[in-house]
């Protein structure tokens, strides 16, 4: 089997994540787990420049969770990348800790920015794409951003900037679950339309299955030699890994019981058996 | 502080506290290679044209896009950058409030969030373009620095002082031309207010182009025999708390001045830090729970209650109290 060493990364992420949740006794299992492969082909498949021992390496690439609600997930890579422990996993969402419902850069300096209202990184990332072309710099900027948050007009009018700067050395990167807190994106206002939105923008649309590893490597390996700002459409699961979860929307933002999460631990566990060599 | 011919106000120069920013904005993109300027397609009236012209690779238009750009200034500033975004307050910062809190004022990101308009004294463009509610709003944000001028020379001062500060800066400008009654060479510091005028019987505290019509109420007064300390306060926050309560201290009644709603304003600050710490009578000049309305900005000054007569008005009110306060 191909890139079993990613797969046995996210497996253990996915594992991270429903133990974090349940622990914390709340948080967004569904986002988190639909966007496993994504990040861990980031951090783990060669495509973002970064170093644990110095998280603000000036020439590191930039990567900013748009859609912060899916924190749990970034915590166990970033943790997984050898940013922190892994024992302060645990302590997501408790008084005191830096691991905040969604991420705080202050407290928590392993990230780019601070988030939580949903359509805010596209243009904090143009930002720094902006800021990267202005000092001649060679960092790259990833943005990762859910569907649903494809109705803020703060997107939109992102879309528009980054094609009018010409931006060479940014990609947005859509969680496309089809899942939002009221209902499925296309109910709630218009998935449908979100690639060809892109297009029209002009941005260069490349869309892959968000979860087979092969299709996203390839995908951000193109992505970042394209000279105009590329929007990577995931298509994603939401709940992926925990066959209870999967594109059930009462997952969005519900913590799994003690119970509930022994069963998915256990599920995930014999998915781990395939990847042991 | 006090040019030596204030009070002579026919004969003094009349500039606006835009323009100030804009001459210092200018000066400071010759210094520093990494002051940027963002602009909501304001670039005229917000006074960056010539810096435009001057540094076309440090101008941003943004167009029409006033959440992009405060979320584009905060990824600048999180790279290093030290981005001024320009618009009128009822755009930005009201218009994008949440992604001036969460991207800019949380992720305590080095920008400066600039308005050439604010306050009811924008005039004809009527009540829509009349920001009234700004201070109120920056001033509640966390690691939010609130600063306004009271005329074209402490203009220039505070936009240098916001440059070299490092975090979210909020700076309130006017439109319309107000007599320019500070000396150049007088100092400007983040956290000051400053005594332009010795009094004993009650202290005047205004921000922005009001201080000069508080300086022509206490001159008025004086020919009633009531001696008004005027303070110019353009820290609205952080507040110059031992100041305010040195004044308050020795003249034990005080009339607040601003050109914003008395609820929250500059005012609302002054009563909140005087009733915890030395409660003495304190009166409000400021918009009454209003929107405006069109006119010329003398004209909307009279209506509204913002003018020196009304100043007057006020302080003797407020003397009124204090009688009555110190036989208690």
């Amino acid at each position: 089997m191909d890139f079993l060493h990613l797969k046995k990364i996210a497996n253990q992420i996915r594992q991270d994540i429903i133990k974090m949740i349940t622990e914390a006794g709340s948080g967004h299992p569904g986002g988190s787990l639909s966007c496993v492969e994504i990040l861990v082909s980031l951090y783990f498949g060669d495509i973002l420049k970064y170093d644990p021992q110095n998280p603000h390496w000036e020439e590191r690439d930039r990567f900013i969770l748009s859609k912060a609600h899916g924190a749990p997930a970034l915590y166990a890579v970033l943790s997984q990348a050898g940013f922190f422990s892994h024992n302060e996993l645990l302590t997501l969402r408790k008084i005191n800790s830096r691991l905040q419902g969604h991420p705080d850069r202050i407290k928590f300096p392993y990230v780019e920015t601070s988030g939580g209202a949903l359509g805010q990184g596209l243009s904090i990332g143009i930002g720094m794409a902006l800021a990267a072309l202005y000092q001649k710099k060679d960092w790259q900027v990833f943005v990762l951003m859910s569907d649903g948050e494809q109705e803020e007009g703060s997107t939109m009018e992102g879309m528009l900037c980054a094609v009018k700067y010409k931006l060479n050395n940014l990609i947005g990167i859509i969680d496309a679950n089809r899942l939002q807190i009221d209902g499925s994106v296309d109910e709630i206002m218009d998935g449908e339309t979100i690639k060809k939105r892109y297009l029209a923008f002009g941005w260069e649309v490349i869309e892959v299955n968000g979860h087979n590893f092969s299709e996203l490597l390839d995908a951000f390996k193109k992505a970042k030699n394209i000279q105009k700002p590329v929007c990577i459409f995931a298509n994603t699961i939401k709940g992926k890994g925990v066959s209870f979860m999967e594109n059930k929307v009462q997952w969005h933002g519900k913590a799994p019981t003690t119970k509930e999460a022994k069963i998915a631990l256990e599920e995930l566990k014999e998915e781990a058996k395939k990847y042991a060599n | 502080m006090l040019i030596e011919n204030w009070n002579q106000k026919d004969k003094l120069q009349i500039k606006a506290t835009r323009d100030g920013f804009g001459e210092a904005i200018l000066e400071l993109g010759k210094q520093n290679s990494n002051i940027v300027v963002l602009c909501a397609d304001l670039a005229e009236s917000t006074r960056v044209s010539d810096f435009k012209n001057s540094f076309p690779e440090k101008f941003f238009e943004m167009g029409l896009t006033e959440q992009n750009m405060a979320l584009v200034a905060a990824g600048m500033a999180l790279s290093g950058l030290i981005p001024f975004m320009c618009s009128f307050a009822v755009f930005s910062p009201i218009g994008n409030l949440t992604q001036v809190r969460v991207s800019i004022a949380y992720n305590q990101a080095n920008v400066k969030i600039v308005s050439s308009h604010s306050g009811i004294s924008v005039g004809e463009d009527g009540a829509t373009h009349q920001a009234i509610e700004d201070i109120a709003i920056m001033r509640a944000i966390p690691n939010m620095v609130v600063l306004t001028p009271c005329d074209f020379e402490e203009a220039k001062k505070i936009t240098i002082a916001a440059a070299k500060y490092n975090g979210p800066v909020y700076l309130r400008f006017e439109r319309q031309k107000t007599p320019i009654f500070t000396k150049k060479e007088s100092t400007f510091e983040i956290g000051k207010a400053q005594i332009l005028k010795d009094g004993k019987d009650v202290a005047i505290i205004a921000c922005g182009s009001l201080v000069y019509e508080a300086l022509l109420a206490a001159n008025d007064l004086e020919k009633e025999g009531i001696y008004a300390m005027i303070i110019n306060n353009p820290s609205i926050k952080p507040l110059d708390e031992n100041k305010i309560l040195e004044v308050a201290k020795k003249t034990r009644s005080i009339v607040t001045v601003e050109d914003h709603q008395i609820k929250g304003g500059m005012g609302s600050a002054i009563a909140q830090f005087i009733s915890q710490n030395f409660p003495v009578p304190i009166e409000f000049v400021g918009i009454n729970d209003c929107f405006g309305e069109s006119g010329n900005f003398e004209e909307l000054r009279a209506k509204f209650n913002l003018d020196s007569h009304y100043i007057k008005e006020k302080v003797r009110q407020v003397l009124k109290k204090k009688g009555r306060f110190n036989k208690r």
